[in-house]
């Protein structure tokens, strides 16, 4: 469908719905990601979302173009890094002379509220290391997902070549 | 010391934290990049020897994941509350294995595996699947277990398939299919122990275990599944391409991953059914895998020409011992023969899982010195090796002679003991092993004569010793081979005897976390 000439890319309208949208998906994204404790969804459906943008834009704008813009390497950091918080986080219980994973935010003032007992429409500011692991698997997911599209768009594009 | 008590934890949670953070150190050097992961190694050997000696002078050590007080489970109404570490003798004793064969890896990895853009992700997965392994064996939690059987498989696939071979996509596709189908198993059994009991604490089940229907139908699950990903007969298809394709370095690790699926089977068998059920019959069953995977491993590698295929097919017949020393203990669990032979025949087969994880994994690195030089794995293109490479034929033969089971290297130790104890539930137990093992000695007789005898070859032309990463790596297993097989009085009463004890005692491994 794609000829050579456009190098990948759909047509204007596809791109310009593409460039408008990705806002608001990552928007969303996030959103999953930071009320991960108070909402279905959390860390890894969040980071779907958000590489399925990236998705979006590869279909939109081609993979040709799209790698001037990220790279896989650059994805890769984003997942180790991702990964590496979370199991910093869980090294810090340790270092607070309680355990493994110890949640040591609950009374601070960073997510350490307590949220009051019966039905409540959830406060954002509880849940201790809760949504600092969600925003590390976050950071997994989408550094891993995209990485995961890019590499079999561009092996696509190597199949082609031979042909 | 704070720290002294979440050695536990920091052993599982090291290597994961140094798995992500390797990718990141290797922005700046591929030097600096090898020293940490060698070192993370090294702590991580250093700690599990300090817990191993915590645990075999003071009994079990307990860890709460996220709790205030770690060493105390929280129970409400006899639930055990959060993930429980339980790291018991032979918890310890394998998780020793791992880290041994783990660090021998690591060092030899450094010159075997060539420098491109794998290469850090190569020590990513390496150290997943090190976690993988000691997540398996610290657990406390059937759940847990079947989380880090996941982590430990999917890290295995993509080491096996990293020289991206039509072969080696094919033996790490073997290997996905296998472990997923005993990864469903698993999951299954653990379903039927939740729907009962509404417990996934191992200690917790094994209390209330009633032993219905579903309990039988979620142990035949569960033996199926870890005998399957141990490689016994006939579940071993996967092993010989999986093990043969896969770098020597990593197949060293699979090694030691079977191990852990051994453990696995030996801890539903013993800790949580024990005597509830007809151990007579499961025992007799495991006694028949052994003898199975023992003969048919062992007939399957006498006419292999490629050398890792032939050493894969040994990995089979050799864990046919433990299954059969093991099996033994188990057949004979409560009758009154048990404490004289039983003890002994188990102490041999867990005797066995740590040579075996030795000899085995130094032979597959010398296989892989070869691969290194020569590019073949085929007997018939090999020759006259021992003219350059001294230093690995020397520990090709120290391997060699202690799989066949020669004295004074460590297999006949653990050989020993299995044909003295197997001889008294039947004498066709021990003479089947003792037919095995000169069969083993037969084949390593023909590798070695075919690869390192004979004049030198003429159209391989630069053929010199291997670097000095990879003979210190080979060089930490054969130490701990003639350690072993100097010492075996020692090692079977300070190190087995204690593993073989933790396993027996069921009561031991319920009290430790659920109280009195």
């Amino acid at each position: 469908m794609n000829d050579e000439t456009n190098d990948g890319r759909m047509s204007i309208i596809v791109r310009t719905i593409a460039t408008m949208m990705l806002p608001f998906i990552l928007i969303f994204s996030f959103y999953v990601i930071m009320h991960g404790h108070l909402t279905p969804g959390g860390g890894f459906q969040g980071g779907a979302i958000a590489a399925s943008a990236i998705v979006m834009m590869i279909a939109a704008y081609g993979h040709k173009m799209m790698e001037k813009r990220i790279s896989e390497d650059g994805l890769s950091m984003v997942e180790s890094v991702g990964a590496a918080i979370f199991a910093v986080v869980a090294f810090i219980g340790v270092i607070m002379a309680a355990s493994f994973m110890y949640n040591f935010l609950v009374g601070t003032p960073l997510f350490g509220e307590t949220p009051p007992f019966g039905s409540n429409p959830g406060i954002l500011n509880s849940g201790g290391v809760l949504p600092i692991l969600n925003i590390a698997v976050g950071m997994k997911v989408i550094g891993g997902l995209a990485a995961v599209v890019l590499i079999m768009a561009l092996a696509g594009d190597k199949e082609g070549d031979k042909k | 010391m704070i720290y002294n008590e979440a050695i536990p934890a920091i052993l599982i949670g090291l290597p994961l934290l140094a798995a992500f953070i390797t990718p990141i150190i290797n922005l700046a050097s591929r030097k600096a990049r090898n020293a940490f992961v060698i070192a993370v190694l090294a702590i991580e050997e250093l700690l599990i020897i300090l817990l191993a000696w915590h645990v075999f002078t003071d009994g079990i050590v307990i860890y709460t994941m996220g709790a205030k007080n770690p060493g105390i489970v929280p129970l409400q109404a006899a639930v055990p509350i959060r993930i429980v570490l339980e790291i018991d003798g032979m918890a310890a004793f394998m998780g020793l294995i791992s880290c041994t064969v783990a660090m021998a890896a690591g060092i030899y990895s450094i010159s075997f595996i060539k420098e491109g853009n794998g290469k850090s992700r190569y020590y990513t997965l390496l150290l997943i699947m090190l976690a993988g392994m000691l997540g398996m064996e610290f657990t406390g939690d059937l759940f847990n277990l079947f989380v880090f059987l996941e982590i430990l498989s999917i890290a295995s696939c993509g080491l096996i398939a990293y020289r991206q071979h039509a072969d080696a996509v094919e033996g790490a596709f073997k290997y996905l299919v296998v472990s997923n189908i005993a990864a469903l198993f698993v999951l299954f059994a653990i379903a039927l122990f939740y729907a009962q009991y509404d417990l996934l604490n191992i200690a917790a089940i094994a209390k209330v275990m009633q032993y219905t229907q579903l309990d039988k139908i979620a142990l035949v699950l569960l033996v199926a599944a870890f005998a399957m990903k141990c490689g016994s007969v006939p579940m071993h298809f996967w092993a010989p391409d999986s093990y043969s394709t896969a770098p020597a370095a990593i197949t060293a690790m699979l090694v030691a991953a079977s191990q852990a699926s051994l453990y696995a089977l030996f801890r539903v068998c013993f800790t949580l059914y024990g005597s509830l059920m007809d151990y007579q019959t499961i025992g007799l069953a495991i006694i028949i895998f052994g003898l199975l995977s023992m003969f048919i491993g062992v007939t399957m590698a006498l006419p292999q020409k490629d050398i890792k295929r032939l050493m894969a097919y040994h990995a089979i017949s050799q864990t046919g011992y433990m299954l059969l020393g093991v099996g033994v203990g188990l057949y004979l669990l409560g009758s009154s023969d048990f404490n004289v032979y039983g003890i002994k025949a188990m102490e041999g087969g867990i005797f066995h899982i740590i040579n075996h994880a030795m000899y085995k994994g130094l032979l597959f690195l010398t296989a892989g010195a070869i691969y290194y030089r020569l590019g073949t794995r085929n007997l018939n293109e090999m020759g006259g090796l021992g003219h350059t490479m001294k230093f690995t034929s020397i520990f090709f033969i120290i391997g060699a002679l202690a799989i066949a089971g020669i004295p004074p290297f460590n297999g006949f130790a653990s050989k020993l003991l299995i044909y003295e104890a197997c001889y008294k539930v039947s004498p066709i137990l021990s003479i089947v092993a003792m037919l095995v093992s000169v069969l083993t000695l037969a084949s390593f007789i023909k590798v070695f004569h075919s690869a390192f005898m004979g004049p030198k070859m003429h159209d391989v032309k630069d053929v010199k010793e291997v670097p000095k990463s990879m003979l210190v790596g080979m060089a930490v297993l054969t130490f701990v081979i003639i350690f072993f097989g100097l010492f075996p009085g020692w090692v079977v009463s300070h190190i087995v005897h204690p593993a073989v004890m933790a396993l027996v005692d069921k009561t031991a491994y319920i009290n430790a976390v659920m109280g009195g």
